[in-house]
This record gives C-alpha cells, structure tokens and sequence, in this order.
C-alpha cells in the first residue's frame, strides 16, 4: 500500500483548520456577551415584584431551557431565514450568507444560553443573605438600586464558577451552528474526515486537541477568579 | 384443588408454547436466509432516486443495483444505512459486507478500502428554479448564492474552483438545501446529477426545478468493500453482466425518471478491474 500522498498538517491548511475555530471562538465571544445581557434581564425579571414580568421570564426559561439547541439553530437559519426571510445582513454584501448565517447562529445560541446564564445569576442572588436586600430597602432603595447596587455584584461574583460552566458549554455548544451553515471547528472535521477517509483517527486527534486549547483556559480563568472575586460568607 | 392447580399450570403452559409458536417459526425462516447467504449492504436512506427508505421498503438506482449484484452472486441482501462521513468505518469495521451509496471511487478512499465497479458516472451539476435562465452552466454562478452539503466532493469543488465568488451554503443535507431553493432563499443546488435528479423527480417538486445538464465533473460510484476482499471479482463479474444485457438500462430508467439521462459519453461504465485497488 502507498503512503498517504499528504500528512495531517496539510489537511489541517488544506480545510483551514484554524481559521474554523477562530470563527468558533467568535461564535463563542458574541453569544458569550449578548447571553449575558440577556440573561441578566430575565434573572432580573425573575426575582422582579412585578408578577407579570416574573411569569414571562419563568416560563421563558422553562420553554427555551427544554428545547435542544438544534431545533433552535435551526428555527432561526430555516425558519428566520428559510421561510419566513428574516435577514441580520445587507444582502448586498459579497459575503451575505456566511455574515447571515454567522448572526442567526449567535441569535440562536443568545436564546438558549441565557437560560443558563439566568439561572447561574439566580443561584447567585440566592447567596445573598435576605437580610442586605431588606437592610437596603429599610434605607429608601428602590428596586433598581438594590438590585444594581447591592444584589447584583455580590450575585455575580457568586456566581462566576456556574457563569464559567456555562460558558465551557456554550464554547462546544458552537459546533451546533453547523445545522445554520456556519463554518466552524465541526465543518472542519466532517469535510477533513470525508475527504480523508485514511485519516479519521489523526483528524479526531488536532479537533480534540484544539478544543482542549480552546476550553481549557476558560475553566483556569473562571477558577482563578471565582477564588479571587467569590464572596467569603 | 390439586388437579385444578395442575390444569391451571397445563393451560398456561400450553399458551406459551402458543405464544413461542411465532418465534420458533421466525426462527427457523432466519435459518432458511442464513442458507441463502446473506449481504449486509449499506445504502442511504434519505436520497431519493439513489437510496432511499420508505417504511420497510427500500427504493433506488443503489439499492436495486445491490439486489441484482446479490442476486447474481447467490446472495440475499440486508439492507442498513451508511451515512457518508461513515462509509469507510463501517466497510474497515466488517458491520458491512458492501457499500453502494452514491459512493465516488477515489484515490484516499482506496487507501483504506477497495472498490468493485464502476457501475454508475454521475456528474457534478447544477439545479435551478425551473424559471431561472440565467445559470447555463458552471461558470455562471459567481455572485449567485449557491447551497451544497458540508463535507461532500462537490462543496469542496465549488469552494476551489468554480464558485470563488459565489456565496455558499453550507447545509448539512440536501433536503435543506431542496427547501432553501424551492423558497427561493438560494439561486442554486449543486451536486451530482443524479442526486439532483432524484429530488427533482419528488412529486412535491415535480416541475419546479430543472438540472442545468452541463455536469463539470466525472464521479464514478463504485461498490466499497473490504480490502483485499474476495467479493471483488464476483461484483465486477455481476456488474458486467447487468450493463450487458439490459438491466443497467432498465434500473436507470426505473429510478431517475424521463427527465434524467445520464452522460451518454461515460456510461454505462465498466468495472475497472479489481488490480486498479490500491
């Protein structure tokens, strides 16, 4: 038998490799900072005194949390843009699809990641003794001022190793962006191994190995910090 | 009291053998097929016209191919699905004795499987809304907005040479790519010409869409197999016969409708012998 005419490394810039997972990091940062904004207001909402806003933001969690991720890519590239034509780019642009797909993915992975936020950010309001909320109404707070100025910061420094968990599974969460057509570390993958039938196990290795450099640090960072910002009770 | 127990115990006793009849009867039918020899084959389930799974019943050009193949050889099949970015693992693996799943005969496959075959030259092309008239070929779909499957032959073909200034898709299956046409999101499909053709031919799209039918690219669709398998020759015999005498014809019409017909310049194939594997 011959030898393979190329080695990993070719396939690994043959398929552009790295630049798949930097479109993966990107998916990771954006859905990262719009998840958090949005799952700020709903865990706000949730322990709002307002009982409407409460219900909405419970049953918005419950609904979205129990969905998988790929009925909710998929809804937003097949149904936004499919079916009913939503588009998040200029269509006029020479890179249209890929910008598109690329935003409908964060959309995607906004909607069913600030769930999770949501609920890391409640567990970190738990952690605040009743008392301070009641001692900063007993001094003419209102809702808004407890909540950003004493809830919130005790709440997220609680909370930063489930906010950093989340986070881990958002960063793989983004190979799921493939049922959007986004090009990332899994496209990588799947046409690498499709094209290479010889090189399966070698191609499983550098994706894996590039996951580990990608998530690995994230875990380091948030353990470092929760040490460093949690709040000693 | 004694006796009544002892009935009691007879009845139920007598209902399982009642119940086991079923079995033993399925039992001795699986030996029956273990005598008559059977071919696991991997075909795929989802793509009509090539192969396809309705219920129990499997239809299309790769799946009527391997019953004829087995057939010949004295063989019954059993038919299970093969994924593409599974074809290799699951020939190297032994789960499947043979593959024909719109499989392309290249050089890496070959590497680490073999192929019987060709029986088939598909080709990649294009499908447009049946309206459209300003794709005539290849080179007309820079600017378009193009949908192809991630992975595959013909995405890989698109993104290096045809399509550079194209605006790709990449979908993760054809029936996405099929209802992104047929909504008019993305100006074309393209693959080859029979899986193109196979989608077309779908009563929900009859008469929507039409193949360009300039195919730019030779895909030769073989039977994967083992290597060093002594299932080669016997396939390659099986195949001679069924392009010689009538068969090949007669399954091509049958599967990929009037509207198709294949690229009379290179089919029907014939096998290319089985010391071409590497």
């Amino acid at each position: 038998m011959d030898q393979p005419d190329s080695g990993i490394w070719d396939v690994m810039l043959q398929y552009d490799y790295f630049g798949a997972f930097w479109v993966s990091i990107q998916l990771t940062f954006w859905a990262a900072v719009f998840s958090f904004v949005l799952g700020t207001v709903l865990a706000i909402m949730r322990v709002s005194p307002v009982g409407s806003l409460r219900r909405a933001a419970t049953m918005y969690v419950n609904t979205v949390r129990n969905l998988p991720l790929t009925l909710v890519i998929l809804a937003c590239s097949l149904g936004l843009w499919g079916q009913l034509g939503v588009v998040l780019a200029s269509e006029e642009s020479s890179d249209f699809i890929s910008t598109n797909s690329f935003r409908l993915a964060v959309l995607g992975l906004t909607l069913y990641t600030s769930c999770f936020v949501c609920e890391s950010l409640r567990s970190g309001i738990n952690t605040v003794p009743v008392g301070q909320s009641e001692a900063a109404r007993s001094i003419g707070l209102g809702f808004g001022q407890v909540m950003g100025l004493v809830i919130l910061p005790q709440a997220i420094r609680g909370a930063i190793t489930p906010l950093g968990n989340t986070l881990v599974a958002l960063a793989k969460n983004t190979t799921v962006a493939q049922a959007a057509g986004v090009v990332q570390a899994s496209s990588f993958m799947i046409t690498a191994i499709d094209q290479n039938g010889n090189m399966i196990f070698p191609i499983f290795v550098v994706v894996a190995i590039g996951w580990v450099a990608v998530v690995l640090p994230i875990g380091l960072i948030t353990t470092s910090l929760s040490r460093r910002f949690g709040v000693s009770r | 009291m004694h006796t009544k127990r002892i009935g009691v115990a007879a009845v139920a006793v007598a209902g399982l053998i009642a119940l086991t009849g079923c079995s033993g009867g399925g039992s001795s039918a699986d030996e029956a097929k273990d005598d008559a020899k059977t071919l696991t084959v991997g075909i795929k389930f989802d793509q009509p016209g090539m192969g396809l799974k309705q219920g129990s019943e499997f239809t299309g050009f790769d799946a009527d191919m391997a019953r004829e193949i087995a057939e010949r050889m004295g063989y019954e099949v059993e038919f299970t699905e093969s994924v593409s970015a599974q074809r290799e693992t699951l020939i190297q693996n032994g789960t499947v004795d043979m593959i024909l799943a719109t499989y392309t005969i290249n050089e890496k496959r070959d590497e680490v499987i073999d192929f019987a075959g060709p029986f088939f030259v598909a080709g990649q092309d294009v499908l447009v809304p049946a309206d459209a008239d300003d794709i005539k070929g290849p080179e007309d779909l820079n600017g378009k907005t193009l949908c192809a499957v991630e992975g595959s032959n013909s995405t890989e073909r698109l993104r290096d040479e045809y399509a550079k200034e194209a605006q790709l898709y990449p979908a993760q299956t054809y029936s996405e790519c099929i209802e992104l046409l047929a909504a008019g999101t993305v100006d074309a499909v393209s693959t080859d010409d029979v899986i193109l053709a196979g989608y077309a031919a779908q009563d929900e799209y009859a008469g929507q869409f039409k193949i360009v039918g300039k195919p730019f690219s030779e895909e030769p669709y073989g039977v994967g197999i083992k290597q060093d398998s002594e299932l080669c020759e016997p396939i390659n015999e099986a195949i001679e016969e069924i392009l010689s005498d009538g068969t090949w014809e007669k399954l091509v019409a049958k599967n990929l409708g009037d509207s198709y017909t294949p690229n009379a310049e290179l089919n029907p194939p014939s096998p290319r012998g089985c010391d071409k594997n590497l």
